[in-house]
């Protein structure tokens, strides 16, 4: 894996986490009950903490000089950015959210797990480390309101049920290996992403079972986030998180 | 009110005095249970729609350590709404009634809700300045006679400390930077100033509740006082990175040791107070709304809970 | 009023504020069951490292003593002060006992 494949690598940990977290901060104060809005923004916290770190780490190995967590995650267009379409997704209804958190949940466990294993990068394992913990928790609370939501009213199970057959064309995009998996595979810094997929699909399937819903076919998949290509949501996303940092070239905050 | 009545009236009375605290099964007079219901449930309130100004700018702040500051102190605001109500709930009354009260518009929560949050440095003059004088009015609290408030009130202010500075730090950065920001900053102050002065309520001569709630020690100073109070604490917090308090009258009386300000505009004040603030309407819609589209999540959880009891 | 019936239920919150310490009560929260109220617990009353074990506790199913009866169950212990080692005067030569 060289440099700029490393780089690449970590921006992608880096924006899955930003746009997520960001998304998730748009619930604070919106939330179904106070409670509930106290955990959608402490995973929210969570992930942009996690944000902070991988594209610090990133920053440091641009060639033309060192870069900081803000100016990428502010002064970045949409094309430069690499995350999954899935966490971009609005937020929609509660459902939604709960449905996007799960699926990504599980598949950033597992990434996160073998990214605090591996010794080709040990910052990045010392990240991910912290980060299992993290979304070990995230994993268990979206989990719950899967099986809460999928088992509770049928007005709530055919909610979840719809919100997870419309955000399923979105899973594939994980799975998908192109030439910054295939360095990060050979140089142990990332999983092997069939491997992984096994694992995605037991835990899946396993609470899916439990929340009696039904597991959607895998029909075409999206894809295009990991190349900058993303969906016209996006776009105005980022348009609200950098309109400061972009109207006040050079200010500091 | 019959003869046991009024003794045990007088025992409380006598018992708060020596400064004693209130616990949920003690026996209180009506009035001193009414009156707390209203003022935690409005306090609270208060906390969970004082969510919404500054909620409103955490998907624009600048920086990501901005941008979780942010969402860490709002988040503590929800807590501290929870906390409130929690305390509430300890006087009988139930937490979803207490919102169906907000819903509908009987209830009361601080006006300075109403305002808008126009810019970022409103973030900071909010913390500032709004913080500011919310925990100048809360530090009394944490001696209050009913004990569960009082709890609530100490957490609240002991997570609440870092609130008015992170607030005060917004306004030192940007008073060190651009000129669109030093304006920026000046321009959060000058509308944020007189709101966050109106939240010590009416002046001493106008206020309705103050002289019983003194003697059963739920206040214990004066709303004039304490507004006096915030003044001379904040007139050089803004010297020191150099914004003007917009207040010609401001002047500092070597007599009195305190600042002289001018008259509050009480006509505003009234106004937002009985609903017609910038954003009233606003902030009631966002509450419904969070509140409407949350049933079916809340049934949903219910529905599965009561499943899985009888599975057991 | 509310529909009761639609409300999640009261829980009572106690936190373990480090090993060796005893469960403390530190406020209530509303939770629809046991894990959800362990899950809301540690979000709303452990952010500031405040715990490291939470009890929850339905609020109908304490019981607790009256008010009124503080009286008989607790005064009869104020005359009692022998128990208490303050009581018994010592020769400083045995200050330590």
């Amino acid at each position: 894996m060289n440099n700029s494949q490393l780089k690449n690598a970590l921006l992608r940990l880096g924006d899955d986490a930003l746009i997520l977290g960001q998304r998730l901060a748009e619930w604070c104060g919106h939330a179904p009950a106070l409670e509930e809005d106290i955990a959608l923004t402490n995973i929210s916290l969570d992930l942009i903490g996690q944000t902070q770190s991988y594209l610090s780490l990133a920053g440091s190995l641009f060639e033309e000089g060192i870069k900081s967590d803000d100016e990428l995650a502010f002064l970045r267009s949409g094309r430069e950015f690499q995350n999954l379409l899935l966490v971009e997704q609005p937020n929609g209804d509660f459902g939604d959210t709960i449905v996007r958190q799960f699926l990504f949940d599980a598949f950033a466990l597992l990434r996160a797990e073998h990214i605090a294993q591996q010794s080709f990068n040990p910052e990045a394992a010392g990240i991910a480390a912290k980060a299992v913990k993290e979304i070990r928790y995230h994993f268990d609370h979206s989990s719950k309101w899967m099986v809460r939501l999928g088992d509770g009213t049928p007005e709530s199970h055919s909610r979840v049920q719809k919100s997870l057959n419309d955000l399923w064309k979105f899973t594939g995009e994980m799975f998908i290996s192109d030439e910054i998996d295939r360095s990060g595979l050979e140089s142990g810094l990332l999983p092997n992403l069939e491997e992984l997929k096994k694992e995605w699909d037991v835990k899946i399937d396993d609470i899916l079972s439990k929340a009696t819903l039904v597991r959607p076919e895998d029909g075409f998949m999206q894809t295009g986030g990991r190349k900058g290509i993303h969906t016209e949501a996006f776009g105005f996303m980022l348009a609200e998180m950098q309109i400061l940092p972009r109207t006040h070239p050079g200010a500091s905050w | 009110m019959n003869a046991t009545q009024e003794k045990l009236r007088e025992e409380f009375d006598a018992y708060v005095a020596k400064d004693k605290k209130i616990e949920p099964k003690d026996w209180m007079p009506d009035g001193y249970r009414k009156t707390l219901i209203r003022q935690i449930s409005q306090h609270a309130h208060s906390e969970v729609v004082g969510m919404l100004p500054e909620g409103n700018w955490i998907t624009r702040a600048p920086s990501l350590q901005r941008k979780v500051i942010l969402l860490a102190k709002v988040q503590d605001e929800a807590g501290h709404g929870l906390y409130l109500y929690s305390a509430a709930e300890t006087l009988g009354v139930d937490r979803a009634d207490l919102i169906d009260d907000l819903l509908s518009g009987k209830a009361k929560y601080s006006s300075i809700f109403n305002y808008p949050s126009l810019t970022w440095a409103d973030m900071g003059a909010i913390g500032w300045l709004v913080d500011g004088s919310a925990i100048m009015n809360q530090v009394p609290l944490c001696r209050c006679s009913y004990g569960p408030y009082a709890r609530a009130m100490t957490r609240v202010c002991r997570e609440e400390s870092f609130h008015q500075r992170q607030g005060y730090s917004i306004m030192m950065e940007l008073m060190k930077g651009t000129k669109d920001q030093i304006d920026m900053a000046q321009d959060a102050l000058n509308r944020w100033w007189w709101p966050s002065l109106m939240m010590f309520g009416p002046s001493d001569k106008n206020s309705t509740h103050s002289s019983q709630n003194m003697k059963w020690n739920i206040k214990r100073f004066s709303n004039d006082e304490l507004r006096q109070r915030m003044v001379d604490m904040t007139v050089p917090q803004a010297e020191l990175i150099g914004l003007k308090i917009p207040d010609p009258d401001l002047k500092w009386n070597e007599d009195t040791g305190h600042y002289d300000f001018g008259e509050i505009d009480w006509v505003e004040f009234n106004n937002v107070l009985s609903g017609n603030g910038p954003c009233n309407n606003e902030r009631l819609e966002a509450r419904n709304k969070a509140h409407d589209d949350g049933a079916w999540v809340r049934e949903a959880a219910l529905a599965y809970a009561e499943k899985k009891k009888t599975k057991e | 009023m509310s529909d009761k019936n639609k409300n999640w239920p009261l829980w009572e919150v106690f936190i373990r504020s480090r090993q060796g310490l005893g469960h403390k009560h530190v406020g209530s929260l509303h939770a629809a069951d046991a894990e959800m109220a362990i899950g809301n617990a540690r979000d709303v009353y452990t952010r500031r490292q405040e715990g490291v074990s939470i009890w929850v506790v339905p609020a109908d199913k304490i019981i607790a003593s009256a008010p009124e009866d503080s009286d008989a169950l607790f005064d009869p212990a104020n005359d009692k002060i022998y128990r208490h080692p303050t009581f018994y005067v010592l020769p400083d030569e045995v200050n330590h006992m």
